[in-house]
């Protein structure tokens, strides 16, 4: 992988409270510029632990974090909040709020504790819709929306913090095929626009057709990193599955079947 | 509907809901039992001069802890719904209310039946019940923050509660009973101005905390790691607007007894009339509750010669709005 990692992670080391068993293991990572890197693995090999940590929300017993070139504790939190944005796999809608005061609630790392959003949050927020084809959509309720159009919310939120980092955890797990296209290709967008795209996901077929770089993970530790084209291989994904699994390319992309 | 469309049209919503506030002190004001049952002619304020006292010293700091309660209790329903992500929460959830209940019977049997006294331990037990919920919530090894708040807070209720039900098996059944009896069922019978002074500055600070934070207060309904990727700090911003709401309602239940459904039906209706935006809900909340617990606490003291239960009232209308709004399908509640 490329050395012009806008985050670096050297020898991380975590695990729960009070448990011996690490959730993560001696992790080291360069994860590169405007380019979308996929961290792949079985469920329980420390994906979405690996993003509360690059988010803050964890701290890791060892190793150490490096966000464009500075450790990670020297960010404020709202300084954080400004750079890297998170889309989780799902979210809490319990009062239905319409699609726009959701997007709009993006805007809160640029708003003091008793601050409200003002012209230029209202500009981002309807940038953000654009972005993610949601403009139509601004009154409807976001329970009412479909899965798919319900994540692209979700990423339309996380765009209007205008972040140069969006992690995004299992994004396409619940949605059809068609809106898997559709959220997989923004992904790709985003990150010709120079955003720096982490995603985590156990789908193999999904991470090959979006990801520049890849990053295998099994039992909290990397099994193999690298370009999509070099480590996306049969051996490779074997071992991260514990399984074997043939790597197929059709109409010239990887196609994985388990054996 | 563009932006400043959707502004105007809220900002319309917003001036009607002052227009019947600023009605609905004015008529609160010529309704009630004297000099004639239900409605007193404006002309008796200076022809009457006991109707004028009366008006001053009873009926002006009654009409203002109702709306003030109203208010209260409506506002702490709104904030507590949202940030425990739950519909069927209210202004007394986490023991609160149970909390202020056993406060009160415990001073009936074993302090004073004084109104001071009554109100100073149903305070009291009311923060106690929250410190307890909190207590319990830390030491729960179940589910997250929110989760265990909410077990938590069922577990103090129930244990207050029963402790409730201890104290009126104790009581004696000619002298305390009744007291405690009405007491739980809610009134504002003997508020004086002295009550209305007591519950003004806790209650306003509060509600003062709970408004200027009103559109932060939709960063908390969301997952706890989307609001920290938002630059939030949950588990501190959730303590502090749960500070104030249960202050409010510690304060309003120690003068008022325990009015149910003021807190969970009000935040409904004002989510059908504006929205499910936090920085709407809140004033609109506060707005409606007040509206409400005068309209409820005018029929309370009016429709009788002897008082009726404001708790009685509040949960009759409370109930029907409930299934009324249930039957329209009109909730805006969502998983």
């Amino acid at each position: 992988m490329k050395s012009t990692g806008i985050i670096s992670l050297g020898g991380l080391h975590f695990s729960y409270n009070g448990t011996q068993h690490p959730v993560l293991q001696d992790l080291s990572l360069e994860i590169p510029k405007a380019a979308v890197t996929a961290i792949l693995g079985p469920n329980g090999s420390g994906k979405t632990t690996l993003l509360s940590i690059l988010l803050g929300m964890l701290s890791p017993q060892e190793g150490t974090i490096l966000i464009n070139g500075r450790r990670r504790e020297e960010y404020s939190r709202a300084a954080m909040s400004q750079f890297m944005g998170l889309v989780p796999q799902d979210e809490y809608f319990p009062f239905g709020f319409s699609v726009w005061e959701y997007v709009l609630l993006g805007r809160a790392p640029y708003l003091g504790l008793l601050e409200r959003p003002g012209e230029a949050d209202r500009i981002a927020a309807t940038d953000a819709l654009s972005k993610t084809g949601l403009a139509a959509l601004r009154d409807r309720l976001v329970p009412s929306l479909s899965g798919g159009e319900r994540q692209l919310a979700t990423v339309a939120r996380a765009l209007a913090q205008k972040p140069r980092i969006l992690l995004l955890d299992e994004p396409t797990s619940h949605l059809d095929l068609s809106n898997k296209r559709h959220v997989l290709r923004l992904i790709r967008t985003l990150a010709e626009d120079g955003v720096t795209i982490v995603i985590t996901t156990h789908d193999p077929n999904a991470a090959a057709s979006v990801a520049d770089y890849i990053v295998l993970m099994r039992q909290g530790r990397t099994v193999a990193v690298g370009a999509t084209d070099t480590t996306f291989n049969s051996e490779n994904l074997s071992s991260t599955y514990g399984l074997p699994v043939e790597v197929m390319h059709v109409h010239e992309r990887p196609v994985v079947l388990p054996l | 509907m563009s932006v400043v469309e959707e502004e105007r049209h809220t900002g319309q919503r917003f001036r009607w809901l002052w227009l019947f506030v600023l009605a609905a002190l004015i008529v609160s004001i010529f309704v009630g039992r004297y000099p004639t049952p239900y409605f007193m002619p404006p002309s008796c304020l200076w022809r009457d001069e006991l109707a004028r006292r009366l008006v001053l010293h009873l009926r002006f700091p009654r009409i203002l802890t109702a709306f003030l309660m109203g208010m209260a209790l409506s506002a702490a329903g709104a904030v507590m719904q949202i940030i425990f992500r739950n519909p069927l929460v209210c202004s007394g959830f986490l023991g609160v209310s149970q909390g202020a209940a056993f406060g009160a019977a415990f001073s009936i049997i074993f302090l004073s039946s004084s109104p001071m006294m009554i109100e100073l331990s149903a305070v009291g037990f009311a923060f106690s019940a929250l410190v307890v919920s909190y207590l319990l919530a830390w030491n729960i090894r179940y589910g997250d923050w929110v989760l265990r708040l909410v077990l938590a807070g069922i577990i103090c209720s129930a244990l207050f509660s029963s402790g409730v039900g201890v104290l009126k098996y104790l009581a004696d059944p000619l002298r305390e009973l009744p007291d405690i009896v009405f007491w739980l069922m809610g009134g504002l019978w003997a508020v004086t101005w002295r009550d209305f002074l007591y519950v003004f500055p806790i209650v306003t600070v509060s509600l003062l905390v709970i408004y200027l934070m009103r559109w932060r207060v939709n960063l908390l309904a969301l997952r706890d790691d989307t609001a920290f990727s938002l630059g939030a700090a949950p588990g501190r911003e959730r303590s502090v607007v749960l500070m104030a709401a249960v202050s409010a309602t510690a304060v309003v239940v120690a003068v008022a007894g325990v009015v149910g459904w003021v807190g969970l039906i009000v935040p409904h209706v004002a989510r059908r009339i504006v929205g499910a935006d936090a920085q709407k809900v809140i004033p609109a909340s506060m707005l409606i509750g007040g509206i409400f617990s005068l309209f409820c606490d005018n029929l309370a003291r009016t429709l009788r010669a002897g008082e009726i239960p404001l708790g009685i009232v509040t949960s009759l209308f409370g109930a029907l709005i409930f299934v009324v709004m249930f039957f329209r399908n009109d909730l805006r509640i969502h998983k």
